[in-house]
């Protein structure tokens, strides 16, 4: 069997175009991959039988010259979407069983884009987590190792956890994922990949599990930003299912080629130089910056003043939408259900059993800061402080045209660390979580590597329905990070 | 008259304010496609939104929204240029999402008021807003011993929650302002009144108070599908209050039931275990803006209400109040009398339709619509009536004959021989032959017993089988007497 552990999306259409080989060919690699590779725990469910399915469909398109952007190009699909007849579980054993009879909008549009489904990614519960240790399906195992200690395994980070590792592992040419407070960015960064949350709007919501709705965003994680851009491309549309679907106009993303740094100003927030930001990230940092200088960029300063109220303020909305978003999981119509006799039982324990402690955490929270009686002191502030967030952007935004960040504080930890601290867990969240809230687009690009050769991810923030920009900002990282 | 309770010691004022929850006349649910026919299989009108399936999202129902608006519009209410759906969030079997989209500190409609006619007097009740939210699901308990069922076909559909200031004082108040109410809905178009099926129904709020006293603690009586019973449950619920006053206890704030049956209120839950309903805004629904021009739009649509049309009926066909009222209490009627009413005499039309018109339908208990009596039906036989072909008495005593017949009415009289006779040398025939047959009443008559007129005009008519026209008889009668 041809090896092509390689390819990327791009070169994949390539190949495909010019009948180097066959998109049948490519899933019987990857689904291989995937068989020799399942220590990992990429995947909750396989899709081998629909994707040679597929990938019969998209060859004989392919030799008809009738070839969609994404044809024949073999993907992994966050267990959030909702597939059509495949089992989607959001990560959870109250969705354990569950088989959607319809399709998410995103996923759809992918597969109308010619795109194959190798099989449905491991997550957090409900996109719930940083490290993706909350899955009912067990942890996912980042392939990246420390280089000094080559057997601990790593995280891969999370929410989207699953799809960063496949990625990285070559296990497929990309994957889908959710961002709600860094779920794409921050493991696309632990795995060394890029990862881009669009503007929120931009990818309709109708199909994909809700965690957090005023937040929740789909998006691509892929090995490069031309392979993100084309995942982009296939993902995006107008959606009158959803009525936060934006109807702006959605432009050729490729056309971020035609981007150039010269002359733009590029936005350097002070308060992200927060306490416990690892030294190497900062490193990485600096020396984008001069990349950027030297591209003709200009450096700016500014001032987010209300950053550090980000954390706080997404940890209190998200859980409050998140317990109004989960009360349907109650062992009634569908999912996992604990019969008992009485209601009130069959309640606590179907959601009791069903539910992972991070969630139920989170639900509490949620449910804490909604009761009466402290509504105003945690919700309404929270909303209010959110505004506040939400105008530093547009401040900062009319002196500069993107803004770069570190993506996370710290590179991937191991398995099992920063377990017992829920807050520590969260503070991995501290740098994506105010774009997340501000509804603004993000790419996390792999800039640069640790001692341990571990990825180091950076942040570009754009203004809102720029993708283009925050693309050839991070098409920049590519071409000047030196690998 | 003043209403008041008459308890042991004390006369008690009775405080009423009342919410009508009326289900929006519209094809389709508030928030999805799904069919709201009545009366179909259970749970085959629901889409993803109304049974709570992950990932479905609700998209706002225009028609709904501007049924709202046209309301308000037609109880002189405020309406809101932007209002919020905020979820009500709690746990029942048949309320599939786990919270309810309703309208909580943003209605769509504001304050306004409606006039009540109460045994002539007139009275402004205030409303203090409209909102829009969903309705639940049904349980059914009834279908096996084990477990209940749910049918969804309900769940999602759209009601007009119409909250009341406590302006009413008597049952019958608060009968009239339903009444008055649901007259409103129906001319506007946006609910059809029925409250068999559950498409009107109020919650009531009864106190109690000593005159000149601060407004005392209420219960509210939930769900009360009828006018009648609505007057029984306060009348009950009222007394109730007092005795427990009046013994020197106090009332508890509390949600009470009425059953019918028994004709008695009882508690369903008290204040401690209400419900903390965590309202928030839906992040799934941006928030609902009406523009000025809309409203404008839709204000030139407003048909014309029971108010102006009662007023318009009195002057134009010099209606009684009382007439003019009766026929505009029910949109259908006031539509059959215009009809009827055109081209004839305004005073026999509204004498046939508030009489025998009337009687017959309580007879049956039809409404117009259902009765199939056509305007052209009742038409014809009025006229008849006042072209001398037949007298009213006889057409009142055929009516119910005629009505049920598909005859037109010149055909119906012509083949029953029910023809008046008019011919004065006919009349003056049968009048002699009728004073030559009874020669001492004539000679009674003669000597100054004038009451015998009339049992002439009864012997005349008898021999005539009724076909005598009155007015000729009465006048020939009269020459013949007085020779």
């Amino acid at each position: 069997m041809t090896d092509f552990s390689s390819l990327t999306i791009t070169s994949a259409i390539n190949g495909l175009k010019n009948k180097e080989f066959t998109s049948q060919e490519l899933v019987q690699f990857f689904i291989e991959k995937i068989k020799q590779n399942k220590h990992l725990n990429c995947f909750i469910t396989h899709t081998f039988e629909q994707a040679i399915d597929m990938a019969k469909i998209a060859d004989k398109r392919i030799s008809a010259k009738n070839h969609r952007m994404l044809e024949g190009i073999p993907i992994g699909m966050k267990d959030l979407f909702c597939t059509n007849g495949i089992k989607t579980t959001a990560g959870s054993k109250i969705l354990e069983n569950f088989i959607p009879f319809y399709e998410s909008t995103v996923s759809k549009n992918l597969w109308d884009s010619g795109a194959i489904m190798l099989g449905k990614t491991n997550m957090d519960e409900f996109a719930m987590g940083s490290a993706n240790t909350t899955s009912f399906f067990g942890n996912v195992i980042n392939p990246l190792k420390s280089f000094s200690n080559q057997k601990k395994d790593l995280v891969p980070g999370g929410s989207s956890g699953g799809s960063a590792s496949a990625v990285s592992s070559g296990l497929c040419l990309g994957a889908t994922g959710s961002d709600t407070g860094g779920s794409i960015r921050q493991p696309a960064s632990f795995c060394g990949l890029v990862g881009l949350k669009p503007t929120y709007g931009r990818c309709s919501r109708f199909g994909m599990i809700a965690f957090a709705s005023s937040l929740d965003q789909a998006g691509p994680i892929a090995q490069t930003v031309e392979d993100a851009a084309l995942m982009l491309q296939c993902m995006t549309s107008f959606d009158e299912k959803d009525s936060t679907s934006s109807r702006n106009e959605i432009p050729n993303y490729l056309d971020y080629k035609n981007y150039r740094l010269k002359g733009k100003k590029i936005g350097i927030p002070k308060e992200y130089l927060i306490e416990g930001l690892n030294n190497e990230i900062k490193e990485v940092w600096d020396n984008c910056i001069n990349w950027f200088k030297s591209e003709g960029a200009e450096i700016v300063d500014i001032s987010l003043p209300h950053t550090e109220s980000a954390l706080p303020t997404y940890y209190i909305i998200a859980p409050a939408e998140a317990s109004a978003n989960l009360a349907r999981y109650d062992g009634i119509r569908y999912g996992f259900r604990q019969k008992e006799k009485d209601l009130k039982d069959l309640y606590q324990k179907t959601r009791g059993l069903g539910f992972g402690k991070e969630v139920k955490r989170r639900l509490m929270i949620g449910t804490y800061v909604l009761s009466a009686g402290y509504y105003d002191a945690y919700y309404l502030k929270a909303l209010k402080v959110r505004k506040l967030i939400s105008k530093d952007f547009e401040e900062a935004f009319k002196i500069c045209d993107l803004i770069l960040t570190p993506t996370t504080p710290n590179v991937a930890f191991p398995i099992g660390e920063k377990q017992t601290d829920p807050i520590e867990m969260y503070l991995n969240d501290v740098l994506t979580v105010p774009a997340s809230l501000a509804g603004l687009p993000a790419i996390s690009v792999s800039s640069g590597f640790n001692k341990e050769k571990l990825p180091i991810g950076l942040q570009v923030i754009g203004k809102p329905f720029d993708e283009i920009s925050i693309l050839g900002a991070g098409n920049a990282i590519e071409k000047l990070r030196g690998f | 008259m003043e209403y008041y309770i008459q308890g042991e010691k004390n006369k008690w004022e009775v405080i009423l304010g009342l919410e009508v929850h009326a289900q929006i006349s519209s094809k389709s649910k508030l928030f999805s496609v799904a069919s709201t026919n009545w009366g179909g299989e259970p749970n085959s009108q629901v889409e993803l939104v109304d049974c709570g399936m992950p990932g479905a999202l609700p998209v706002i129902n225009e028609y709904c929204v501007e049924q709202a608006i046209l309301t308000g519009l037609s109880i002189n209410a405020k309406i809101n240029k932007m209002s919020i759906f905020d979820r009500k969030n709690y746990f029942y079997p048949d309320l599939p999402q786990g919270y309810q989209i309703s309208q909580f500190e943003h209605p769509i409609v504001g304050s306004g008021y409606i006039n009540i006619d109460c045994e002539g007097k007139k009275k402004k009740i205030g409303i203090t807003r409209l909102h829009l939210e969903q309705d639940a699901g049904k349980s059914l308990h009834d279908q096996n011993e084990e477990n209940s069922y749910i049918d969804l076909n309900r769940s999602g559909c759209a009601l007009m929650e119409i909250v009341s200031e406590p302006d009413m004082r008597s049952p019958l108040e608060a009968a009239e302002y339903v009444k008055k109410l649901r007259n409103i809905l129906k001319y506007v178009g946006s609910c059809d009144g029925n409250m068999e099926k559950g498409n009107l129904r109020a919650d009531v709020n009864v106190s109690v108070k000593l005159k000149g006293e601060e407004l005392g603690t209420r219960c509210e009586i939930k769900n009360v599908n009828s006018i009648k019973f609505i007057q029984q449950a306060i009348e009950y619920e009222a007394k109730r209050q007092v005795k427990i006053l009046e013994s020197g206890d106090e009332i508890f704030q509390e949600t009470r039931l009425f059953d019918p049956n028994v004709g008695e209120t009882r508690s369903m839950r008290g204040k401690e275990e209400s419900h903390d309903y965590r309202y928030f805004p839906d992040p799934d629904l941006p928030p609902l803006i009406v523009t000025e021009e809309k409203i404008n739009e839709l204000k030139k649509t407003l048909p014309e209400l029971p108010d102006q049309r009662k007023n318009r009926l009195m002057i134009e066909f010099n209606l009684s109040s009382y007439d003019a009222e009766v026929i505009v209490n029910d949109k259908d009627v006031a539509n059959f009398f215009e009809k009827t009413v055109e081209g004839r005499d305004s005073k026999i039309v509204t004498s046939w339709v508030t009489g025998e018109l009337f009687s017959f339908l309580k007879k049956t208990e039809k409404n117009i619509k259902a009765s199939g009596i056509s305007p052209l039906k009742l038409g014809e036989l009025i006229d008849l009536i006042i072209d001398g072909t037949i007298s009213n008495r006889q057409a009142k005593e055929v009516f119910e004959d005629y009505i049920k017949s598909t005859e037109s009415a010149k055909i119906f009289v012509e083949k029953r021989g029910l023809i008046q006779v008019s011919d004065e040398q006919e009349i003056e025939n049968l009048i002699n032959s009728v004073l030559q047959e009874n020669p001492k009443m004539l000679e009674q008559y003669r000597n100054g017993k004038d009451k015998l007129f009339g049992f002439f005009v009864g012997q005349v008519m008898k021999v005539s089988k009724g076909k005598a026209n009155p007015k000729v008889l009465n006048e020939l009668l009269k020459k013949i007497l007085s020779n």
